[in-house]
């Protein structure tokens, strides 16, 4: 369990880090809290000849109002999502989901850049981005650029970032005022990724649903944004029966894998569970506001 | 592969070594340092016998390099007692409730709970439970363990309860 050898920087600035990116080419990795990466270096599943670590970056960390938006720094860790007063009072589902990821020791390394820029079918954040309608702010030698979440996953840790690019941000839009939200995630154990889970953000008026959005982790190559069921249920009082629809047309775009976690009909059948628990509070956190 | 020269702070001692860049935090502990009270379990961040506090929070060193801590300060098991010997409450505890059989898991469930108590003074069972998630004991089921962290929540809270009825 020793990782092959590597070349450790440790750049004090973003444009230092982007150049030795650039410079060291292909075989050179970013590491933040390096809780998806070094376990894969252990196993010599990644063999990077070079290893830039962003946790000299100060202005990388940390979480700020910009406008009617809330940005999050990328090294910013699980903890630091956790503890945030602005955060929990502003997006809850981000506390809640970061709650739902493995426990407090990997939580103090693992970052928010992390755990969206890994591409890994397996983590939740980039399912919470989906429904939050988040982007991503990268950068690289080329310029910086925003990418939204719902557009940045290809396939299973295959993204849209460019060669030599990093995602240095996280930039979420302010959730309407009274906005109902929910994480729910079946797993078998702490620190397993999700057998399926839901994400939701919805906002009411006059009892209708006016605004939903939904995103589901770990059940296809990539993070799923449910875009149909979403629409399914907009304008709906959340009846029976149009949940039902709902939960058909999310079910219906998943292509889990079975494994250890289960066949893949049993995860997708959990998936639309996950959904129907997370429209349930949601539902009941929105009326309550 | 070049080393790499690294300083931190280990149990309030300065500490140094040369490192490959690839040397685990927890190798640097056990092997530069002989600092063996912090063991390797898993060795993929699942079981927390690594655990030890990094800058005032738990991590497992098994999965940081040693130039991750540059500069850092860390505390492991050999740092929890009084310098004289006398044992932390938190030893106490788990040696008066029996919080241990084979004791693999033992330091990083002490240091674990050490920063868990500064984090929660009175915590519940329940969050005792979820505090301690990220370390696996194979021998007791946790209810000892459990018990043994009430105990020295009760001790280290004493003081100032006294003070308080005063």
């Amino acid at each position: 369990m020793i990782p092959a050898s590597f070349a450790y920087h440790r750049p004090s600035s973003l444009s230092d880090a982007i150049a030795l990116l650039e410079g060291l080419g292909l075989e050179s990795r970013p590491v933040a809290g390096g809780h998806s990466l070094i376990p894969m270096m252990k196993l010599r599943l990644a063999v990077p000849q070079a290893l830039i670590d962003l946790a000299g970056i100060a202005e990388l960390r940390g979480i700020r109002r910009e406008g009617g938006s809330i940005v999050i720094g990328a090294t910013t860790t699980m903890a630091d999502l956790i503890a945030s007063v602005d955060l929990a009072a502003a997006v809850p589902i981000i506390r809640e989901a970061a709650l739902s990821i493995a426990d407090p020791q990997v939580r103090a390394r693992g970052t928010i850049g992390g755990n969206v820029a890994n591409g890994d079918p397996g983590n939740d954040m980039p399912a919470v981005m989906q429904c939050m309608d988040a982007s991503y702010l990268l950068a690289g030698s080329a310029g910086p650029r925003e990418i939204a979440a719902r557009a940045f996953y290809q396939g299973a840790y295959l993204t849209s970032l460019r060669p030599g690019e990093v995602v240095t941000g996280i930039r979420l839009p302010l959730p309407p005022a009274g906005h109902g939200w929910a994480y729910e995630k079946l797993k078998r154990k702490v620190g397993d990724y999700a057998t399926a889970a839901a994400g939701v953000v919805l906002a009411m008026q006059g009892g209708r649903v006016s605004k939903m959005a939904i995103g589901l982790t770990n059940v296809g190559d990539t993070p799923l944004f449910a875009e149909d069921a979403g629409a399914i249920l907009t304008g709906s009082t959340l009846d029976a029966a149009t949940v039902d629809r709902a939960v058909a047309a999310a079910e219906n775009i998943t292509a889990p894998a079975s494994d250890g976690r289960g066949p893949a009909e049993y995860r997708t059948k959990m998936a639309g569970v996950m959904l129907r628990r997370a429209l349930a509070r949601a539902a009941l956190r929105a009326a309550a506001q | 592969m070049a080393k790499t020269h690294v300083t931190m702070t280990v149990n309030g001692e300065p500490a140094e070594g040369l490192v490959e860049p690839r040397t685990l935090l927890v190798h640097f502990l056990r092997e530069t340092l002989a600092l063996t009270g912090t063991h390797i379990g898993c060795e993929t961040s699942h079981c927390g016998a690594c655990t030890v506090d990094f800058n005032g929070q738990s991590v497992k060193s098994c999965t940081m390099f040693a130039v991750q801590a540059e500069g850092a300060q860390v505390l492991t098991i050999e740092g929890i007692a009084d310098p004289d010997g006398t044992l932390h409450a938190l030893q106490e505890g788990f040696r008066e409730m029996h919080g241990l059989q084979c004791g693999f898991c033992t330091p990083g469930m002490i240091v674990r709970a050490y920063r868990l108590l500064q984090e929660n003074p009175n915590p519940t069972d329940d969050e005792i439970r979820m505090g301690i998630s990220g370390n696996l004991c194979r021998c007791t089921g946790y209810q000892n363990i459990v018990a043994a962290i009430q105990f020295a929540a009760a001790r280290l809270n004493a003081p100032a309860q006294q003070e308080q009825a005063a």
